[in-house]
């Protein structure tokens, strides 16, 4: 379990975060939502140590991951993946050799069997043919899949998604979705998936968290969501002219 | 923002990367993809520059000198201008803008695209793991490259010399030979580690910190060379006043 405790965080004058706290369960999909600079990217960049939050504490199944050391955020990080909104595939490696590079850095074991590894982790992402191609050669879709791929290599505890959907068609997205959810089940993983697309909330989530001007305004569960509980939440989820007339259906 | 912010995080920037390299094995293979990207990659650019300007320096010594003034003094300026400036200076100059644009363009990109990020999520320390083998590359191929560019000059001014009959061979050698000191050579590479140390780490400096998208990492790219040349400027003016004042 990952638990957020009273996160803050500022830039300059703007305070981004104000006392967030929020409790993301082990094999479960949790959101975040939120519109666009409500701060749900800033949260989970706090969370994951990639900026540095000005009070509160992150704990990864008790550890406190703000109070540690160099050394010790090491040790954590290799337990977290991360599926990054643009893929953050390195471009000057194949896709095999993407998805070895954690394995390369960080395991004992001989190139041989992390050649195997990174084989058994695309096959799971159902691209078997596609090791010695370069990201550039893929599409947008396939490129998630390799993120994915990079992303569980070193077996993680902890997996962040990022805007797993943006840029990719309807159905590529629900493609995507269920391979986290998989993933997430198969493993046991604590596994936060940051979005704003209400389709992937309603399809894939089991709780959600919904982040309104740097505070968690709304949690439960997803089946909680569509009958409301705050303006602000609505308002976000009620945007779409097809979320209004779902509205219309639940709510004659 | 202010010089002193930018000599602080630039303190702080090599503080991380001049750390103990995260696996071995990884760091070598990254080392030899660097020192073929900084010193193979520019061996064309270097030596024709360099033949060039060792020619152009014959030419135009050989038309300054009037009939009373030795023709051994063609040589003579050949070599000491090759090898107190022309190499160690204006090649280190030349390289900043090959190699420093390209070192900050490819971390500025990979900082854009959260590839840097992707790497301190695995726990690595990215700083190290992407500038310090292109610091010690640099360090490694740029005082080869600078006496490539010394013996390439000096033979082609010899080349040019003898060719368009403005000096014999004996009188060049000669005047390559006359009054020559071996601290020269040591004072010009000495310089020269200092530029490869500047161009690299300041052009990592501005690639690193780019934020924004593919407009900031041109600009990183620009500042990173405006830069470079301007400090490894300066650097000369003070290391040739400490070294030969």
């Amino acid at each position: 379990m990952i638990e957020v405790k009273d996160l803050s965080k500022s830039f300059g004058d703007q305070k981004v975060l104000r006392g967030v706290s929020a409790q993301f369960l082990p094999g479960k999909m949790n959101f975040i939502i939120g519109r666009s600079g409500s701060g749900k990217s800033v949260l989970t960049k706090c969370i994951v140590g990639l900026h540095h939050p000005e009070r509160g504490s992150v704990l990864y199944d008790g550890r406190d991951f703000t109070a540690m050391e160099r050394e010790g955020k090491k040790d954590i990080r290799k337990e977290i993946g991360m599926l990054f909104q643009g893929s953050a595939l390195f471009d000057s490696m194949t896709v095999l050799e993407n998805v070895m590079f954690p394995l390369r850095m960080f395991s004992d074991e001989s190139a041989e069997k992390n050649r195997e590894r990174a084989m058994v982790c695309l096959e799971r992402v159902e691209l078997p043919g596609a090791g010695n191609k370069f990201p550039s050669e893929l599409s947008g879709g396939m490129q998630k899949r390799v993120g994915i791929a990079r992303a569980i290599a070193m077996n993680p505890r902890y997996l962040f998604c990022d805007e797993p959907n943006s840029g990719l068609d309807p159905q590529t997205a629900i493609v995507i979705d269920n391979l986290i959810g998989d993933l997430t089940r198969e493993f046991g993983m604590t596994t936060v998936v940051v979005s704003h697309d209400m389709n992937s909330v309603i399809e894939a989530s089991d709780n959600v968290h919904f982040v309104h001007e740097g505070t968690i305004a709304w949690r439960g569960e997803s089946e909680a969501l569509l009958a409301g509980g705050h303006p602000a939440l609505d308002e976000f989820i009620f945007a779409s002219k097809l979320m209004r007339q779902l509205r219309q259906t639940l709510r004659p | 923002m202010g010089l002193f912010f930018h000599i602080g995080r630039y303190a702080a920037f090599l503080g991380q990367v001049l750390r103990r390299p995260e696996k071995g094995s990884v760091f070598r293979k990254l080392l030899l993809e660097e020192m073929n990207g900084i010193g193979i990659q520019s061996l064309g650019i270097v030596a024709l520059l360099s033949v060039f300007m060792g020619a152009v320096i014959c030419i135009q010594t050989a038309h300054q000198i009037g009939g009373w003034i030795p023709v051994y003094t063609i040589g003579f300026t050949v070599r000491q201008t090759m090898i107190l400036e022309f190499s160690p200076t204006l090649i280190p100059v030349i390289l900043a803008g090959k190699v420093g644009s390209n070192i900050a363009s490819q971390l500025g990109t990979m900082r854009v695209t959260e590839q840097i990020d992707a790497l301190e999520i695995m726990g690595i320390n990215s700083a190290n793991y992407l500038v310090l083998p292109k610091m010690i590359a640099a360090l490694a191929c740029i005082p080869f490259l600078v006496i490539l560019s010394m013996g390439l000059g000096i033979g082609a001014g010899m080349w040019v010399g003898v060719s368009t009959g403005v000096s014999s061979v004996a009188d060049f050698e000669y005047g390559m030979r006359i009054d020559f000191n071996a601290f020269d050579v040591t004072y010009a590479l000495i310089k020269t580690c200092v530029f490869a140390l500047i161009i690299s780490s300041v052009s990592a400096y501005h690639g690193y910190h780019t934020s924004g998208g593919a407009l900031e990492v041109g600009r990183s790219s620009t500042k990173a060379v405006v830069y470079a040349v301007v400090i490894v400027m300066v650097a000369n003016l003070l290391l040739t006043q400490m070294l030969l004042g």
